[in-house]
Formats: structure tokens, C-alpha cells, sequence
């Protein structure tokens, strides 16, 4: 049976991550490499490194920290935050990612999912998308709108026409982030995650709001996610992997053991 | 030397990647001499059948993969490449390289998520050197809407559920292949690869 996949959020900003961690023995505290590893080693299924860095003459960076972090781990991993272009997600493949993060370019300019599709394949192309509830009108029929530039622009756009429409150009997967549960370690947003889970035929990765393993459960069992991204209850040592899938497993989620 | 070849299908440098952490060396190449020298090959991929037999055809590497196949150097295809190497695939309808017997077939009635994307269990039907050592509850990394379907059965050394049991790894003779990405798939696939790199190509 195909398992449930937790999937880690490294925030990276000029190549450290913005919430570093203190790792046992001589680790930088806030080095992605060492993080991934350490994550890697823990039995995390998944990561994803988000780019926050600023000034754009500074990106370049993350391709360092990519290429270091595929020499190291052998499982999938994903890079987005500001890929406007096909020369940036081949850069980032080229470096070792598995998959590309496409969010607010992809907004602005569809048709880069469905040029990254046809050149990379559907696989690597994952919709990052941020989604907000707002009251139900005209042309937000789902009440949730699709916010940009990190959850700072409405765009007056539906959320659930928005995920059809990229699974539609080609994008493989969707990471679906909360914007109102997004901090909030109150759970995610389950009605959210079940409306587009429902509505689209490829994988939803649910984010925003884990605080607790109970979390997952209720967003894999109750809201049908494919995956779950969680940030800052492992970055804040409030739970290892190891004890999120036990917990998991315990409860019926089928996990992958790390054996 | 191991060959992996490049026919410009998605990313083939993450089975290097793996390999160089495994200190075992290997080259990406599309040319015949180094192909046919060396003492085993790779044949990965990612994308679609129709695209993956245009490239390999114009690069003239069809011919060039039977023959290194018929030399009976251990050959192992990875996600695309275990679907290519049957006769053909429902994707687009198209000719493959007719290596083992069958037809890549889309998932379909299952009424589960396309591509089935994520870690699976597999079952091994038939003891297999490639899959020595693994234990029994390891789980890999898939990605994928197709499926390799060799028409005869012992050509299926491993199975996954995915809705239907589907064949997961397939073998025949000195070629052995796996719908999984054993170079994403953490210390189990890194073990795949190291059984590989110390296969003969002989079924016992």
C-alpha cells in the first residue's frame, strides 16, 4: 500500500535556513546541508527547500546548497521560491532536485507549468499554491482565493479553479498551503485540503498549521492528503520523525517504516 | 566502468550522484564504444515512451542496447527504463525496444491518484541477486502512470499494490529492471544499486 508522506520545510535565506536548529555533535546551527542529513537519517520521506532570499544576485546560493544536499541523500527533494523561468528550474534540476516549486510566477504566467511540463515531465512540476478563505461570491464559488508573493497579494482567483486548471497544463502535485492556518500550530485546514484533494486527480501535499502528530492524522484521514509538510515541530525538537510516524502508524496511517 | 546511458531523458545524474556515494566510478554517455566497453549499463529515464524511442532512434542507441544485452553484461532499467524495454506502452501507442515480452499499461479502474507517486512495499515473487538483502519491509520510491506488463509471468520478479498488483521489478536473464527509483529510495535503494554492481547478469 503506497504511504502517507511527511515532508520537511527547510526556509532557507542566503543559504542558512531562517529556523536552525541545535543538532547533537558539531553542527552549524541553521546549515541546510547538515539539517537534510540529519532529517535523511531520521527517516523524513521528503524535503522541500524554500528560497527566501531577498535579493535576487544572492540566489545563486541555494544551486550551492542543492548540490551539496543531492551528494548526501537519496531521497526526494524539492526547491521553490522565486522560479520565474525554464533556465531557473533547469538550474535546479541540473543541481540535484527531484521536483520544482512554481507559486506566484506560475500565476502570473501559467504557461510556465505547461513549458516545464512538456521539457522536465509532469513530475518535476509541482503547483505551490497559497489559499485564503474569503466569503463565498460570483467569482470565488469555493470560498478560498489564491493569494501571491507569499501571501501578501489577493488575486481574486478560486483556489479549487486554480488547482484544476494547473493539473489541467500539467503540473504533477500540489503543495496547498494554508494561509490562515499557516503559523497557527492549530492543525491544518481541513476543509481546504478536502475540497482540492477531492477536485484534482494528482497528489496534494497539505500545509500550514501542524503542531502535533494528531495534525497529520486528521488531515491524511479525514481530508484525503497524499503527503504533509511540517516545519517547526521537528525544527523545534517538539518531535523527531521517528515518533510523528509511530504515532502515525499506531493510529492506522500507513508510514513508511525506517528500518 | 558502468555506463549510464544518456538519451536526454530527465534526470541521470541522480543515479551518478548515487553510484559516486557508493565510490563505484561511471560515466553518462550516448556513444556506442564506451556503451558497448563497458562492464554494465543503466538505462534510467523519466517521461514519456513516445519521446524517450524518438531520442533513443535518432541516436541510433536501439540497436546498441540489444547488442550490449546480448553480450550478457547485466543491464538494469530504472522507471521509464523498465517500461521501454518491453515491446511497446499505451503511452501515445508506442514501439519499444521489445527487449522482454509485454505492454507498459496505464493504471486505470482503480479509482486512486495518477501518477501513483511516493514510497511502496515490495512483494518478490521470484528470488532475484538485484534483491538480495532487502528486507522485507523496505519501501520505495515510485513515480509513475504507467506500468511495466510482461506477458509471461516469470518475467516478474517483484510486485507492488497500488490499487491492482502491478509488476514492480522485472527481470530476464542478464536484465533486470525496476518501476522505482532505487536512487531516491534511500539505504534500500542504495543496496539495490550495490547488488547490481555486484550481479554477474546470471540467474542461479
Amino acid at each position: 500500500m503506497l504511504s502517507k508522506r511527511i515532508i520537511i520545510c527547510l526556509d532557507v535565506r542566503e543559504g542558512k535556513t531562517t529556523k536552525g536548529i541545535k543538532f547533537q555533535g558539531n553542527i552549524d546551527i541553521g546549515d541546510p546541508v547538515a539539517m537534510a542529513r540529519e532529517y535523511y537519517e531520521q527517516g523524513v520521506d521528503e524535503l522541500v527547500f524554500y528560497d527566501i532570499t531577498a535579493s535576487s544576485d544572492k540566489r545563486g546560493i541555494l544551486i550551492d546548497v542543492v548540490t551539496e544536499v543531492a551528494k548526501n541523500i537519496f531521497i526526494p527533494f524539492s526547491v521553490g521560491g522565486g522560479i520565474r523561468t525554464l533556465d531557473d528550474m533547469h538550474n535546479v534540476l541540473d543541481a540535484g532536485a527531484e521536483k520544482i516549486s512554481v507559486n506566484s510566477a506560475a500565476v502570473m504566467n501559467p504557461d510556465i507549468i505547461n513549458q516545464g511540463a512538456k521539457i522536465f515531465g509532469s513530475q518535476c512540476i509541482v503547483l505551490g499554491m497559497d489559499a485564503k478563505r474569503v466569503q463565498k461570491n460570483k467569482s470565488i464559488a469555493s470560498g478560498y482565493e489564491v493569494w501571491i508573493n507569499g501571501g501578501r497579494t489577493p488575486m481574486g482567483i478560486d483556489a479549487l479553479e486554480w488547482a484544476q486548471r494547473a493539473q489541467n497544463l500539467g503540473a504533477g502535485e500540489i503543495c496547498l498551503n494554508s494561509i490562515d492556518a499557516d503559523g497557527t500550530s492549530d492543525g491544518y485546514e481541513l476543509t481546504l485540503t478536502s475540497l482540492i484533494s477531492g477536485a484534482v486527480s494528482i497528489p496534494v501535499i497539505a500545509s500550514g498549521g501542524a503542531g502535533k502528530p494528531e495534525h497529520l492524522k486528521d488531515v491524511f484521514v479525514k481530508s484525503n492528503a497524499d503527503a504533509a509538510l511540517i516545519a517547526s515541530m521537528v525544527h523545534y525538537q517538539l518531535y523527531t520523525v521517528s515518533e510523528i510516524k509511530s504515532y502515525l502508524a499506531g493510529e492506522g496511517v500507513p508510514v513508511r517504516d525506517f528500518i | 566502468m558502468i555506463s549510464i546511458i544518456d538519451y536526454k531523458a530527465g534526470n541521470l545524474t541522480s543515479v551518478k550522484r548515487a553510484l559516486n556515494h557508493l565510490g563505484i566510478p561511471c560515466i553518462i554517455t550516448d556513444k556506442p564504444s564506451e556503451i558497448l566497453s563497458s562492464e554494465r549499463v543503466i538505462f534510467p529515464g523519466v517521461g514519456a515512451a513516445g519521446a524517450a524511442m524518438e531520442m533513443i532512434q535518432s541516436l541510433n542507441l536501439d540497436g546498441i542496447i540489444r547488442q550490449v544485452i546480448d553480450q550478457g553484461k547485466p543491464f538494469l532499467g530504472i522507471c521509464l527504463g523498465a517500461q521501454i524495454i518491453l515491446d511497446s506502452s499505451e503511452e501515445n501507442e508506442s514501439v519499444c525496444l521489445g527487449v522482454i515480452s509485454g505492454i507498459a499499461k496505464r493504471f486505470t479502474g482503480t479509482g486512486l491518484k495518477i501518477p501513483h507517486m511516493g514510497w511502496n512495499h515490495i512483494s518478490i515473487v521470484c528470488q532475484h541477486p538485484v534483491l538480495k538483502n532487502i528486507d522485507p519491509r523496505a519501501q520505495f520510491y515510485f513515480v509513475h502512470s504507467y506500468y511495466p506488463g510482461p506477458e509471461r509471468k516469470e518475467n516478474i520478479v517483484a510486485t507492488t499494490n497500488y490499487g491492482i498488483d502491478f509488476p514492480s521489478v522485472i527481470g530476464k536473464g542478464n536484465v533486470v529492471a525496476t518501476q522505482f527509483h532505487p536512487e531516491k529510495s534511500g539505504p534500500h535503494g542504495l543496496q539495490i544499486l550495490k547488488n547490481f554492481i555486484d550481479w554477474d547478469g546470471r540467474i542461479y
